[in-house]
């Protein structure tokens, strides 16, 4: 705003003085040791018999994947900050899964040049899309595991999507599949006024930030 | 999408309406309207330029004159004990808004058959459905409404007076309380956390094609939302707006 405009008699209780930790925490974020849970309806429940990932869209050939044959996968374990867009952040989340690079090996990007976009699709109707070398150049996993635990399903267990260097609402919960296509389709909260990229860092957390 | 820019905003009023909760109502010049369930990004600016934002709930109906939020102070919050201890009339409230297009509910007098309504509420949960509740007596719409209010204590209802004069106005209106820690002498309803029976005593059934919002604590609401499912509602007809204890 053109002026400075102070909030009289605001002090903040919770501001973080140390500056290593100050630099992990994204503008307008604050962090929190609880793990919040966000999600537009109910939690659904699946059974890791009947559970599926697939890889589809544009592209020449899929992939289908049990849950024992995504189990089977190279794994990663790792250490990252989350960033929610309703103000919370935490730091240093464990979690254990496959990297989306691993997933995408399985499919012929090459021959594909023109796939520029991911959408992922989750149990329950959720979408949300993320530029293909987001997920290829950065870090993006599919994690089964939070805390050395089952990932549990309010948290978007058996299995979500967890791409950390944007806004939480990109690591869809309750993962079912990935499109890949040529042309960026917003996904569900892209489409209700959400940024359409969501970078924590520079703050886009709606339509025009 | 055009941008969502900050807008100061003058507070004309506040009220307590529970022990914890306050009701600011606010004069927004540059408001330019919200749906019934949105809410609001409220920043905070220290002295030294240090910045705290949260989101708050919208109370006030689109067709209320003024725009008004309801606040729970949380003890060890960062930007709600200013909101309701430290604010002045007079003085200028920072926000942006309207946010959310999803937790959100229109009245539409051209459907013949609305989908009746079920509201769900833990708590200060209870404020973006209040909203709801006004705007549809704002527009007289007559959708079937139930509303199944979980509180601590009959002191912690949320709006208690105004809303039980809009149910005795009409019929289509109904409230149900559950108070699961306290009861006042005498007490007649629910006293117990919102459960299998309950559910099946107050929901509608999926025949009558209904729709959800539940707002309120994570517990309460996967309760909820669980409890609904195993009466067949289906996703889409569940609506639902979590809060975990760390707000602020």
């Amino acid at each position: 705003m053109a002026e400075n405009f102070i909030s009289r008699g605001f002090v903040s209780k919770r501001r973080v003085d140390d500056a290593a930790h100050k630099e992990r925490i994204p503008p307008g974020q604050y962090e929190t040791r609880d793990f919040p849970v966000l999600s537009a309806g109910p939690t659904p429940q699946t059974q890791l018999d009947r559970w599926t990932f697939s890889i589809n869209g544009e592209i020449a050939e899929g992939l289908k994947l049990t849950w024992n044959e995504f189990l089977q996968l190279p794994s990663e374990s790792i250490t990252v900050d989350i960033h929610c867009v309703t103000k919370w952040t935490k730091l240093d989340t464990k979690w254990k899964g496959v990297a989306v690079e691993t997933l995408l090996e399985k499919i012929d990007l090459e021959g594909n040049a023109e796939i520029k976009h991911l959408i992922a699709y989750a149990k329950g109707g959720y979408t949300t899309n993320i530029p293909l070398t987001d997920v290829l150049n950065k870090n993006a996993w599919v994690v089964y595991e939070y805390d050395g635990k089952p990932l549990t399903p309010e948290h978007g267990g058996p299995a979500r999507l967890l791409v950390p260097h944007l806004y939480f609402w990109k690591s869809a919960k309750w993962i079912e599949s990935f499109k890949l296509v040529k042309e960026d389709r917003p996904g569900f909260w892209e489409s209700a006024g959400y940024h359409n990229y969501g970078d924590p860092w520079k703050e886009q957390r709606y339509a025009g930030d | 999408m055009s941008q969502l820019k900050w807008q100061f905003t003058t507070l004309v009023e506040a009220k307590w309406e529970t022990p914890t909760v306050k009701t600011l109502v606010l004069d927004a010049p540059a408001w330019t309207g919200h749906k019934a369930g949105q809410h609001v990004d409220i920043r905070l600016t220290a002295e030294d330029g240090y910045q705290a934002q949260r989101s708050y709930s919208i109370a006030s109906a689109p067709d209320d004159k003024n725009l008004s939020l309801t606040v729970e102070r949380i003890e060890d919050g960062e930007v709600s004990p200013y909101l309701t201890d430290v604010l002045q009339t007079g003085e200028r409230l920072e926000l942006r808004g309207p946010i959310g297009g999803y937790f959100v509910w229109n009245s539409d007098q051209k459907k013949n058959n609305s989908q009746p309504l079920l509201l769900i509420a833990g708590g200060s949960g209870f404020v973006p459905l209040m909203a709801m509740i006004r705007h549809r007596a704002n527009v007289g719409d007559n959708t079937p409404t139930r509303v199944l209010y979980s509180a601590r204590s009959d002191e912690e209802i949320i709006n208690r007076e105004e809303l039980e004069e809009l149910a005795s106005k009409d019929s289509a209106l109904e409230i149900i309380y559950t108070l699961t820690r306290k009861q006042p002498k005498h007490w007649k309803g629910y006293h117990r956390r919102i459960d299998r029976q309950m559910i099946g005593e107050v929901a509608w059934t999926m025949k009558d094609n209904p729709l959800a919002f539940i707002c309120g604590p994570t517990a309460l609401v996967e309760s909820a939302a669980n409890l609904l499912q195993e009466i067949e509602y289906k996703s889409e007809n569940i609506k639902t707006e979590r809060f975990g204890p760390t707000g602020g």
